[in-house]
Parts: structure tokens; sequence; C-alpha cells
């Protein structure tokens, strides 16, 4: 099982069916409720800054099966204009939320696993990782 | 049996009585209860989703649309699993920061400690209490010579950054070559030192003075530091001691007046930090007359055992909530 699937960003319509394929392959894998909303709501932090920030990009989710440890992986993907400061944007309490938790330092607790590339004018790529347990 | 499954059977137990009898017994079990929860870390939506489960296990034929609202309700709780999350991560971070403030204390504490010098001619006690974990008053004894060489300095401003800078104006000062011990050219290079270095928002006020035991004169300048006394045996009176002066760090080209006096047997000479005086009573402010009239009252004893005195009743009137840091100091002439 190794097959990844993938939806455009590129209004707020679309970040509603990035979720709806993240929490059908969050089920299919046997996660449970709470994760399946944790996933659900990781994959809408991050499609909305596709849309917010990138304008376009996409996001895809895939099943992962490492030696028999099972679990899904978020990869958001853009060409946007790329984060200048990394380290100051996954400092809580810099998102515009401010003070809400949310943004993606919200999305890292939210995850087991958390990595994000950026590089001004070329892009982002975020991968976040939920374990079954 | 995890620590999870426990939590589900006590939930379920609890819910099952309570839904059987409603009694304010089983509500104040649930309040202590969710205690249990946030000890054991249960995030808003693990517990949405521990009722889900204990009333699918309550109540097998639940209708759809009450079993989908909790579905519902476990999606808009995780926002506020969000800022749980958040809150735990600054509590932590807070803790971090806490304990490298406290170690940074300790360090500030052991680089600034001054050793008091022995000196046959004078009986000294001093003490310095910071408010806050860090203290912005500094103090240092030199024996240069036959002579003492004394300061105190007041940062305006508290907490870390003042500490901060009070490490560098001793660095400062014990980088200065010993002929310029004089006090008011040693505050002019000080000056100098501190305008350089120091942001132009933090101004430092700083008392200098050379005790020459052979002539017994005090030699002395000032900063826009906080006048101390002399109190004059024969006449046994208290004045005030003036060292006119702009505080450290306003202009690169401030020059200080030298100012002298000679102390006889029994004169003492008083220093401290504006700790002192604005020591707040519920009656207000302390007045430079009270403190006066506090020194009277122990000046019988040993320097040490007046300036703590002074420092316990004032402290005392305070109610033992230092606003300032407090730094108070007497040198008295023995023979
Ligand atoms: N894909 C992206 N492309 C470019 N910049 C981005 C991207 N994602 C995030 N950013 C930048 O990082 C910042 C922080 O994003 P984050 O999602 O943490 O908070 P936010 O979007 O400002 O607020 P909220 O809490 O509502 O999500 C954004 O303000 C934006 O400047
Ligand atoms: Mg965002």
């Amino acid at each position: 099982m190794d097959i990844q699937s993938c939806v455009e960003v590129r209004n707020e319509w679309d970040i509603v069916s990035a979720r709806q394929l993240g929490r059908n392959m969050a089920k299919e894998l046997g996660f449970g409720n709470v994760d399946q909303a944790r996933i659900t709501t990781a994959i809408s932090e991050l499609a909305r800054n596709i849309y917010l920030y990138a304008g376009r990009g996409k996001i895809c989710i895939e099943p992962i099966d490492q030696l028999g440890k099972k679990g899904l992986r978020i990869i958001a993907l853009d060409n946007g204009p790329g984060i200048r400061e990394i380290r100051k944007v996954m400092e809580d309490g810099y998102t515009t939320s401010g003070g809400l938790g949310a943004g993606l330092p919200g999305v890292k607790r939210l995850m087991d696993e958390f990595s994000i590339e950026s590089t001004v004018d070329v892009g982002t790529e975020i991968s976040a990782t939920k374990w079954l347990r | 049996m995890t620590a999870k499954d426990a939590l589900t059977e006590r939930y379920q137990d609890l819910l099952s009585i309570y839904l059987k009898a409603k009694t304010e017994t089983t509500l104040y079990k649930g309040q202590q209860f969710s205690r249990k929860l946030l000890e054991q870390q249960i995030s808003p939506e693990d517990l949405v989703s521990l009722h889900i489960q204990v009333m699918d296990e309550l109540f097998p034929n639940m209708s759809d649309e009450m079993r989908d609202s909790f579905d519902f309700l476990l999606e808009a709780m995780i926002g506020y699993g969000f800022a749980y999350r958040e809150h735990q991560s600054l509590r932590d971070k807070q803790q971090q920061l806490e304990s490298e403030i406290e170690v940074a204390a300790s360090m500030q504490q052991t680089l600034l400690l001054s050793d008091v010098p022995q000196f046959d001619e004078l009986d000294i006690g001093v003490v310095s209490v910071p408010a806050k974990k860090m203290n912005g008053d500094y103090y240092n004894f030199v024996k240069s010579g036959n002579s003492l060489s004394i300061a105190v300095a007041d940062i305006i401003g508290k907490g870390i950054p003042a500490a901060l800078c009070m490490s560098m104006i001793k660095y400062a000062m014990d980088s200065l070559p010993d002929e310029q011990m004089k006090p008011h050219l040693l505050l002019e290079n000080l000056n100098r030192v501190v305008e350089q270095n120091v942001h132009s928002n933090m101004f430092i006020t700083m008392f200098h003075g050379v005790y020459e035991p052979e002539s017994h004169k005090f030699f002395y300048a000032g900063a826009g530091h906080e006048p101390g006394f002399i109190y004059n045996a024969k006449e046994d009176s208290f004045f005030d001691l003036i060292a006119k002066g702009l505080v450290l760090g306003v202009s690169r080209t401030t020059t200080y007046h030298p100012y002298e006096k000679e102390i006889q047997i029994g004169d003492m000479v008083i220093l401290l930090s504006d700790g002192v005086t604005e020591c707040r009573t519920s009656k207000g402010f302390i007045e430079r007359d009270e403190i006066v009239s506090l020194i009277r009252k122990y000046m019988h004893l040993p320097a040490q055992q007046i300036v703590e005195n002074v420092f316990q009743e004032l402290d005392r009137l305070q109610e033992f909530e230092l606003r300032d840091d407090f730094t108070l100091i007497i040198l008295k002439r023995l023979v």
C-alpha cells in the first residue's frame, strides 16, 4: 500500500476536499475518531495556508507502513513565496491567530512528526505524520 | 489495564451513577475527576471522545442524530485542544526560563560578590538585597595600597537587563588602572564606557569614594546617586552626603566634581541605594529622617549589625515585599 492521493488547493472549497480525502484515508487505516479530527484539522491548517499565502498548491495524503508501523502522512506543497523566517513562524504566539495555539506550531503538536522546508520565492513543502497506535 | 482504560472505567461509573440519581455528590466527584484528567494531560477532545465511548456502551440504541452530534462536538472541540497544547508548551517554556534565570542569578551573585576588606581603623557593614531574583544594585570594595575604595551603583531599570549592565560596570571598574582611583576621574572614565556601551534608555547612578587611613580623609564623587549621610560624632548629628553630578551614560563629556571630608573618631559614612529611601509603607514613602532615626536607634552596635537591623525594620514596615533592590553600607571610624 503506497499510493499517494492529492488534491489541488486553489480555493476554500478545495480545503474541504483535502479534509475529505484525509478523513477517508484515516478511517480506512483504522484511526479513531479523535485522531481523525486531529488529522483533518492539520490538513485544514496546511491547506488554508496554501490558499492564503501561496494562492495555489496541493495537499497529498499517503499511507505509510514502516516495518509494520502504520501511519498517515500529509504533504503540503506549493510554489508560493516561501517563508522567510521559519524559526519565528514555528514559535508559539507568532501566528496571526495569536494565542489560539493554532497555525504551524499547533499542527506540529497535533501530529507525531513534522518537517518543513521552504525557500523564498521557490515554495514550501511541509510534511506531517501521524502514527497509528 | 492502561491508564486510559482506568479513566474510561471511572468515567463510566461516575456517569452511570449520575444518570441514575442526579446528586450533587456525584457532580462533585465529576469535578474532582476533571482535575485528574488535567493531571494526566488529557486534552479536551480526548474527554469528548471518552464521553462518546461511554455513551455508546451505556446506550447502544442511541439515536443516530444523537450519535452524530457527538462527532460534531468532537470536531468543534479541536480548537480547544489546540489552545490547551499551546498552554502546556508555554508553561514548559516558562519553567525552563525560570530555571535559567535562577542559574544566571546565582552566577551574578558570585560574580559581583565583593569581600569586605579588613581595616584596623574602620568598622564596615553591608547589606544588599535584590527585590527580584537579580540584583540591579552594585557595591564594590577594593583595597588599593592602604586605601579603601568603595563604589555603590544603581541601575535605573530592574531585572535582567539591569543585572547584565551591572556585570559590565564591574568589569569596566576592574580594568581601570590604579591611578584612576580618584573618585571623580573614575566616574568620568566609567561614564565614557557606559555612554558607549549601554542603551540610551538605561541610566546608572553611582557614588564612588576613597578612604585614606593615613589622613582620615574621605574623597568622593557622585553621578546622580541617592545622597548618603555623614554622622558627625562630636556634634552627634547626621548630614546629607551630597555629591552632585550627572548620571552615567548621558553625555560623553560629563565631568565630575571632587569632594573630600575629614572623618573623626566615631564618625560614620553611610551609603545607600534609592531602594532604601524608596521604601513604601502604608503611610507612603519613608522619609530620610526616618532612616536616620533607625540608624540612630542601632548605632551603638557594630556596623554590620546596624545595617542588618535597619534592613529588617524597613523590610517589616513594607510587609516583606521589597519594591526595589536595597543596598546599605556603613563605614565607622574606630581609631
Ligand atoms: N505555504 C506558505 N507559503 C508562504 N508563507 C506561509 C505559508 N504557510 C505559512 N506561511 C507564513 O507563515 C506564517 C505563519 O503561518 P501559521 O499558519 O502558523 O499562522 P497564520 O496563518 O498566520 O495564522 P493561523 O493561526 O490563523 O493559521 C503566515 O502568517 C505566513 O506568513
Ligand atoms: Mg495559518
